[in-house]
């Protein structure tokens, strides 16, 4: 009797798991309505386009705050019937992709508006803000992705990315060679890695233990270095020559989207190729399935001749080599100069963008830059001041990501064997 | 109600509860079965690589070295001195001080050893039960904070008499920290999601949520005050200092330590002698097995999460209401609750290897500060020391290979000869 209650609130689970997105949405939408019509503010909301050095100038955009989050909120709820149908007609269909991103575009801005009534949105610098605090944790969670998919849990990325930015800033002062900075972050994320795979999978040693303690091998290590060596010699080994910025002719003249893409320096330009060369890595190459094969398998692609702790060990090495690089962004790009713990907790964002992305290379980079959006909006809120607390911005990655691996947006499956050392029998 | 009709739900919810543990749990019982001497070698081996850092850091090392082909011996007194000088100073900040005139003096040191090491022992312990349950609670950091904010509020809110306004707050401490380790315990027994993921969330979610707290006023901010800081907890509150209660000397050494004490007697009494640790026991050991046996997993981890987020709460009591009662801000865990999982790790997850365990944490802390402001060596350095440690005593065949020590049994021997040998082809 026991296991057939049990098995009927499973089956609960799994009819109530169809509605998840027009619950959701409904949420999202029960809040545009309290913003539109509980909380009215009054005034305009101004959302200037273009900076002043852009090529094409375009005129700011005036919107009445109380008509447009109410109007906003309205079609939100048609939404959300929409998607109820959906829901309905298809017994195992889902809301179609384009309607929850026209939704949550909707809902920001309708946010936006809401939040800066009476006040002005420089929506460039938002978006460049953005774009800026998304590339280590763009590279972090490539670095997460590849690692995860080949079996290894990654927890160290933190440790990568604050050891590439200490590498590379130390190397780029000595040598006035960014690039050479560059490349000694990559060492420094290799390095990382080989702590993590000669211990994951040489000494079968529990990777998530290896991560955690890594990272604080890492942070130690850093701090103590820079306490001792770097703050005893800045000028020598602690100001870093950084990447000039490098406009793409023509792309960048495009209006919000050239300066935000297109005036960066050759970090973010890499990052660009790291996600697409992931991505397609993975999918569309033999490597890609090989690496995928003795993430869901190993034994199914040892059988097949494939070298699984080989495999996993280069693969593992590559992801550390990938996160270095996002180390390097902190000091090669934003500022010239590392400091104690200045990675602050982006490697773990990472970690929940590889999640919340379902450990795909696009979806956790699409993760990263809402999670750096979030940020970027935090602090644009704090100077222009906003109803809502910026710590509660600030949660909001985390939240997000507590939901998704609850299962509440959407189930996040890991690769089979990640996490499960192989011994061969 | 027949149960051909059971969807596929049941078995992909059953796999994220039963897939991963065995691994887990193998390699967790490995590291609760390791020897002592493994241990003390590790440590050895630890503060061996500290020595070359605090060497190579040296001032006085490094201007020998440029003469070193002239004068070598130069550089080795200079070495000696610079590793004699910091361990020399550990030593006398963490255990006893020949340069003090009375023994009550001399022997302060070990006081603040124990003042440090009482919220590290009460952590480590709520890190050691989840890890017998099978349960990686890196959430020591969330469950501090939210035990603060807690036991802290109560400490200067209420009018109570004297020891019940102490008993008082400190239970409430338990019951913050019980209740935010509980929340990651329901969210891993009721949706599987990973309790790693979901307790590092909550460290930040418990952080931001108690930094908006400490900053808003009429919620912990102090009155008066602009800093996100809370105000000092009252008289009533305060665990008492131990030197108060037996009147000789002035040692920080509070009340907190015979608490944590009673903790260590009672997570014993509770792993080994109570059907409930039986029960925790059991899933930690083989949570298939203890279902079919009729225990109830999901209720165990549930269970098993309070009772470590209530010794996270104690430890977070011990900062609050021992430590330091003039008030706290958002960083009031210290890092305690990640120095938690190597003090676990140390004492392999049993209650009294913890309580020494973190007694020799407490020490290497007391010491590292008087290191600090005496030989100039920064603190971090114990960040390094403790967390090649752990590494070190996850591995234990590395520690052997390095000490060329025979591997117990001949059974691990061959397979670590053999997994060799998969490496290196």
């Amino acid at each position: 009797m026991t296991t057939t209650a049990a098995l009927n609130a499973d089956r609960e689970v799994a009819r109530v798991r169809d509605l998840k997105t027009p619950i959701g949405l409904a949420v999202f939408a029960i809040a545009a309505l309290l913003m539109g019509f509980a909380f009215p503010r009054d005034g305009e909301t101004t959302f200037r386009l273009s900076t002043g050095s852009d090529f094409i100038q375009l005129p700011a955009l005036v919107v009445p705050t109380v008509g447009f989050v109410a109007a906003v909120a309205v079609l939100m709820v048609l939404m959300v019937f929409g998607a109820l149908a959906f829901s309905f007609l298809h017994p195992r269909g889902k809301s179609p992709l384009w309607l929850v991103i026209v939704f949550v575009a909707l809902a920001l801005f309708a946010f936006l508006t809401w939040a800066a009534a009476g006040k002005t949105i420089p929506l460039p610098g938002l978006l460049i803000g953005a774009l800026a605090l998304s590339t280590p944790i763009i590279f972090g969670a490539l670095g997460g992705v590849v690692s995860e998919r080949v079996g290894v849990v990654n927890i160290a990325i933190e440790g990568q990315l604050l050891f590439g930015a200490f590498s590379a800033a130390v190397v780029s002062s000595v040598t006035g060679q960014p690039l050479l900075g560059l490349l000694a972050a990559m060492i420094a994320g290799m390095l990382v890695s080989l702590v993590l795979a000669v211990f994951a999978i040489r000494y079968i040693v529990e990777q998530v233990i290896v991560g955690v303690v890594l990272n604080v091998l890492v942070m130690g290590l850093t701090n103590f270095l820079y306490s001792t060596v770097l703050t005893a010699n800045t000028a020598q080994f602690n100001s870093s020559v950084r990447f000039p910025s490098l406009e793409i002719p023509i792309l960048s003249q495009i209006p919000i989207i050239g300066p935000v893409f297109f005036q960066q320096t050759i970090i973010v330009y890499l990052m660009y190729i790291a996600v697409f060369g992931v991505w397609f890595g993975l999918f569309k190459t033999r490597w890609g399935l090989r690496v995928r094969s003795v993430g869901e398998h190993p034994t199914a692609a040892d059988t097949v001749g494939i070298d699984v702790n080989r495999t996993r060990f280069w693969n593992v090495l590559l992801a550390g080599a990938i996160a270095g690089m996002g180390g390097a962004y902190f000091t090669l790009d934003s500022v010239s100069a590392f400091g104690k713990e200045m990675t602050n907790g982006m490697g773990f964002i990472a970690l929940a963008a590889v999640i919340f992305g379902r450990w795909h290379p696009i979806r956790a980079t699409l993760a990263a830059l809402l999670f750096g959006f979030a940020t970027s909006l935090q602090s644009v809120l704090g100077i222009i001041g906003s109803p809502v607390p910026s710590e509660f911005m600030l949660m909001l990655p985390y939240l997000v990501t507590i939901f998704a691996v609850a299962g509440l947006v959407g189930q996040s499956r890991p690769p089979a064997a990640d996490g499960k050392p192989y011994i061969k029998s | 109600m027949s149960s051909s009709q059971t969807p596929a739900e049941p078995d992909a919810s059953a796999a994220v509860v039963t897939d991963e543990p065995s691994r887990t749990h193998q390699i967790l019982r490995e590291i609760v079965t390791g020897n002592a001497l493994l241990s003390f070698l590790a440590i050895v081996l630890a503060l061996l690589i500290g020595s070359i850092l605090i060497a190579a850091t040296d001032d006085a090392v490094q201007s020998s070295l440029g003469y070193f082909f002239s004068r070598p011996g130069d550089t080795f007194v200079a070495i000696g001195q610079a590793i004699g000088g910091a361990y020399d100073a550990l030593f006398r900040g963490a255990i006893f001080n020949i340069n003090r005139t009375s023994f009550v003096d001399q022997i302060k040191p070990i006081t603040e050893t124990l003042t440090f090491a009482t919220p590290l022992i009460a952590a480590g312990l709520g890190v050691a039960l989840a890890f017998r349950v099978g349960l990686f609670n890196i959430g020591g950091r969330g469950q501090i904070i939210m035990a603060a904010a807690l036991g802290g509020w109560i400490s200067w809110s209420f009018d109570l008499p004297v020891v019940i306004h102490m008993v008082v707050a400190v239970a409430g401490a338990i019951l913050g920290g019980a209740l935010w380790g509980g929340l990651a315990g329901l969210l891993k027994a009721r949706t599987g999601a990973h309790e790693v993921i979901v307790t590092i969330m909550l460290n930040y979610v418990a952080y931001y949520l108690v930094f908006f707290l400490l900053r808003t006023p009429g919620a912990l901010q102090a009155p008066g005050s602009n800093n996100p800081k809370s105000p000092a907890a009252l008289e009533t509150a305060v665990l008492p200092n131990l030197s108060d209660l037996i009147g000789v000397g002035s040692f920080r050494l509070h009340l907190g330590f015979v608490l944590v004490i009673a903790a260590t007697i009672y997570v014993w009494y509770l792993l080994n002698r109570s059907s409930m640790g039986f029960r925790f026991r059991a899933v930690g050991e083989n949570p298939n097995a203890a279902r079919v046996a009729g225990i109830n997993v999901k209720s165990v981890y549930v269970a098993a999460m309070l009772f470590a987020g209530g010794l996270m709460g104690l430890a977070g009591a011990s900062q609050v209401l021992g430590t330091t009662t003039s008030g706290f801000s958002a960083g009031v865990d210290a890092g305690i609750g990640f120095d938690a999982i190597t003090v676990a790790l140390l004492g392999r997850s049993k209650p009294w290897g913890v309580f020494f365990s973190g007694i020799l944490f407490g020490a290497l802390k007391a010491g590292g500060y008087t290191m600090q402001a005496s030989q100039g060596v920064p603190i971090d350095i114990i960040l390094v020391v403790q967390s090649v440690i752990v590494l070190l005593i996850a591995a234990p065949p590395l520690v052997r290979s390095v000490f060329r020590l025979p591997a117990p049994g001949s059974a691990p021997r061959r397979r670590a000869a053999r997994l060799a040998e998969g490496a290196a082809k």
